[in-house]
């Protein structure tokens, strides 16, 4: 075991001899990877060139000050909800023993299974003026209209940022959860050891070390936020992404939205590199002895309950009221939701999803440890270009998806047509590829993000190891960093797989002919404000997203625990 | 590099099984902004009829991005659209082509389609002022104008100023009055409102039921699928609806419509389909299920609709109320109507 913190330039000298004697392999592999990925990232970049006239005098004097003050305050507010539920709750249970910790372990993740729009549209019909809370409190106190009483709107701001906040936390649980797990316990010992207290060891401690993890996480809920589209509109928050819509859909200004999205993109790219700037003098290695198990402490009574109370809250207020409130109407419609293509419809969005996640882990993989063997600006920024899918829109970078599929579709087409005199038509664009291809580009920032800081924190002696025992990078991969990172994959994958499952905006438009996914089946009823015909479905959507959840959960502690 | 070929392989295999571009003789393939249910029952009866299978992509944004870059090879044969604007935009991009038929001509009236045949409307849907019955009185309020009134103070909800629906009338408020007087009237609308725009249609008729606001603007068939639901009956009975301006220039409507693509593959079908939309028998099926007005005059409304009243329409063409978008829209954001 072997654990340091360090800047020293022995390390950095020594994995530049690694660079070097690998060749350029692994780089030119990364680099068209890379290249393939930012495809359609590139393309709403030249569409942004080219707006049909200028957007920003007009929303600079009218609507763009109150976009950007909404985005700022929700961004914002969501990374406090989500630091402040993921961080707590994952240092509770992987440290503490408390009654129903092995049931809370998993059942943190569940809120991540229920997207954002479905849980603002359950929420607003529980607590809008019109639903049954109100309503009862009104006929309990015999209040008669809304100035005789006050109670919280729901579709404010602050609504958007409990809801949106409640479904995402799981992403910090999870990072921070596996980092916490992967951090050797004798680091802990050795605080405690020195005279430091539990609460100063976890802040000097075991906080900085789980920072890079913790900080790829809240870049994902970030930038899910920012290009969040259902729930702010549903709550009619104006936030940036309307602003976009707004130019696209409204004024018929696609070059202009672009633009948009490429502020949204600079912004995040700004945030990232902060993050990573004041850290980077930063190096941590911790090759964990995975048979070193993790012991808990049995707190006090109190305490335990109080632990009990704070992790399962969560999960009441993210994922039991809006399954038991989707429950409810699933039952009351069901007559006219069940429909015999549901099947179908589920192993749709099944395929799809696990496709998607097996794509972006391998290429994940690959792009991460392209990185490691050559630490050059230039692989750094290849892998930075090739994680910016995910802070733009959906239905954006579906249209990014678009431009390039289609033009080879038809380069193609005419090449046949003129060596063959036969049309190939449409191959790619238009079909489940297409899906597929869009969901790589959109998460590959979070397989390509948690793995790179997985790796980041194996040291490099494992490779000069291996390396000088005659293995080439490849087998090295396979034999030395793949077993230690398999507990990162299987997070990186699952967490993909989900948000594949929910993923809307871009299905919609790239799908084939007569294809439903579980998410464009609970749209076309949801965004026609029929809750209860929506229900169903949306159930599905999050039962079928927990069966993977519980597997992979099940299987990380494991890898975790003593065997 | 073996593993990501292999995935990819198998997705492009996979790919070939499902019902990617199915572009047979016997279909007929729909771009359709209008979700696909309500689409069913009419490509039902059409394929029973003429043994042509209909395929359906719906999305509510970027299917005109996708045929403009899909071009002459784009599998879409039609669009289906809900409003003018998206109609409007198809053409203005060169995406659509002329279809003149005598069945067409015959069954959907001049005004309810281009000049050319570049679209047809195949229904109309009246956006109305719902009042509550138990605050006001039927007849205190007639024309959309008189929202603005004072006297309706903190007493209105809407949905989004900058939703197509609410556009569109705001649009029609333009070509009427010109931008000066209808952004006036805009603002005087905006300080009526109970609460900052929000939700949908059906929301604001809930709003009305809970007592937060006593009007509210919506589109017809909102009201007919709520006293249809079983659940919400007893919400859309609490308020009745106004045809706003029907004793002088007519109510407000904008139009589903279809046009034919540029490049469609199988337009024979298309055509057929086109027709068929268009007929009697169709026309009752949008009229029964959706509760919309048919385009076509030879049918009645369902009976719940006539039950509501007769429909003056407003007859400024619809293209005019396409033209104003842009202006509607930045009036929507001057007058901070959303905030």
């Amino acid at each position: 075991m072997t654990q340091a913190t360090s800047s020293d330039p022995a390390i950095s000298t020594s994995r530049y001899t690694l660079t070097h004697r690998t060749g350029k392999r692994w780089f030119f592999g990364a680099a068209a990877t890379t290249a393939l990925v930012a495809l359609p990232i590139i393309a709403v970049m030249v569409l942004a060139f080219f707006p049909e006239s200028n957007v920003w005098p007009h929303l600079v004097s009218t609507t763009l000050p109150l976009y950007l003050e909404n985005t700022a305050l929700l961004m914002l507010g969501v990374a406090v909800t989500t630091l402040g539920l993921g961080i707590p709750c994952a240092w509770i249970v992987t440290m503490c023993q408390f009654p129903g910790r092995r049931v809370l372990e998993w059942a943190l993740l569940l809120p991540f299974a229920v997207p954002a729009y479905v849980i603002a549209y359950v929420y607003t019909d529980l607590l809008d003026y019109a639903g049954p809370i109100q309503s009862t409190l009104r006929a309990a106190f015999g209040w008669e209209s809304a100035g005789d009483y006050w109670f919280p709107a729901i579709r404010t701001l602050t609504g958007a940022i409990i809801m949106i906040g409640l479904v995402l936390y799981p992403y910090i649980y999870l990072l921070a959860r596996a980092a916490f797990m992967e951090q050797s316990p004798s680091l802990f010992a050795v605080s405690r050891s020195l005279g430091r207290s539990r609460t100063a060891t976890f802040f000097r401690v075991v906080l900085p070390v789980a920072r890079p993890a913790i900080a790829v996480g809240l870049s994902l809920v970030l930038m899910e936020t920012l290009n969040d589209f259902g729930t702010v509109d549903f709550f009619a928050v104006n936030t940036l992404t309307r602003g976009l819509f707004d130019t696209w859909m409204n004024l018929g200004n696609l070059g202009g939205a672009a633009q948009i999205a490429m502020v949204m993109l600079t912004f995040m790219v700004v945030l990232v590199t902060l993050e990573r700037l004041s850290r980077r003098r930063q190096q941590q290695y911790a090759a964990r002895d995975l048979r070193d198990p993790v012991h808990r402490f049995r707190p006090r009574r109190s305490v335990q309950a109080f632990c009990l109370v704070f992790c399962a809250m969560p999960v009441v207020l993210g994922f039991l009221v809006p399954a038991g409130v989707l429950g409810h109407y699933a039952w009351l419609y069901l007559d006219e939701s069940w429909t015999e293509s549901f099947l179908e419809t589920t192993w749709n969005s099944l395929f799809l999803a696990s496709m998607a996640a097996l794509s972006t882990t391998v290429i994940g993989l690959v792009l991460a440890y392209s990185r490691r063997l050559h630490d050059t600006p230039v692989m750094k920024a290849l892998l930075r270009l090739s994680s910016l899918g995910y802070a733009m829109p959906g239905a954006v970078l579906a249209v990014g998806v678009i431009i390039p599929l289609a033009a080879f579709d038809n380069w193609f087409d005419g090449l046949m047509e003129q060596f063959l005199g036969w049309n190939s038509g449409l191959l790619l664009s238009g079909s489940a590829f297409a899906i597929i291809f869009a969901y790589t580009v959109r998460f590959l920032a979070v397989s390509a993000g948690s793995l790179e800081s997985a790796l980041q924190n194996v040291t490099p002696n494992m490779d000069m190891a291996s390396r000088s025992l005659g293995s080439p990078p490849a087998r090295t991969l396979l034999r030395v960093h793949l077993p230690m990172l398999r507990g990162t994959m299987l997070t990186a994958a699952l967490v993909v797989f989900v948000d594949c499952m929910k993923e809307l905006p871009a299905t919609l438009i790239l799908r084939p002919f007569n294809f439903q996914t579980l998410a464009t089946h609970v749209y076309q009823f949801a965004s026609d404000e029929m809750l209860g015909q929506s229900a169903l479905p949306a159930l599905l959507i999050v039962t079928a997203g927990i069966i993977p959840i519980v597997l992979m959960s099940r299987s990380i502690s494991r890898s975790r625990e003593f065997q | 590099m073996k593993l990501r070929n292999i995935i990819l392989g198998s997705a492009l295999a996979a790919s070939t099984f499902m019902p990617a571009a199915a572009s047979a003789s016997g279909d007929v393939n729909i771009y359709s902004y209008r979700q696909a249910y309500l689409l069913e029952p009419l490509l039902d009866a059409f394929t029973e009829k003429t043994g042509i299978d209909a395929n359906v992509v719906f999305a509510k944004k970027g299917l005109a991005e996708r045929l403009a870059r899909e071009g002459e090879n784009s599998p879409a044969d039609l669009v289906l659209t809900t409003d003018i604007s998206r109609l409007n935009e198809l053409v203005e991009r060169g995406l659509t082509q002329s279809v003149v038929t005598d069945t067409l001509n015959d069954n959907i009236p001049s005004s309810l389609r281009h000049s050319e045949g570049l679209w047809y409307g195949l229904t109309t849907r009246a956006r109305l002022i719902f009042a509550s019955n138990e605050r006001v009185e039927e007849g205190a309020i007639t024309t959309y104008e008189e929202l603005a009134d004072e006297r309706w103070d903190d007493r209105i909800c809407t949905r989004s100023g900058k939703h197509p629906y609410n556009i569109a009338l705001f649009s029609s408020m333009i070509a009427h009055h010109g931008v000066e007087e209808a952004e006036q009237w805009l603002e005087g609308l905006k300080d009526n409102l109970a609460r900052k725009p929000q939700g949908g249609d059906r929301d604001q008729i809930k709003a009305i039921a809970a007592g937060e606001c006593d009007l509210s603007i919506g589109n017809s068939y909102y009201y007919g699928k709520m006293l249809q639901d079983e659940n919400q009956k007893a919400i859309a009975n609490q308020v009745h609806l106004v045809f706003p301006n029907a004793d002088d220039r007519g109510t407000h409507v904008n139009v589903s419509g279809m046009a034919m693509t540029q490049s469609a593959p199988n337009r024979d079908n298309a055509v057929k389909l086109m027709n068929y939309l268009a007929s009697e028998e169709a026309q009752s099926i949008y009229a029964r299920v959706n509760f919309e007005y048919p385009a076509n005059p030879a049918v009645a409304p369902s009976e719940l609709v006539s039950g509501w009243g007769t429909l003056n329409r407003d007859d400024l063409p619809l293209e005019t109320i396409a033209d104003y978008r842009e202006e509607a829209v930045k009036m929507v954001d001057r007058v901070r109507y959303d905030n």
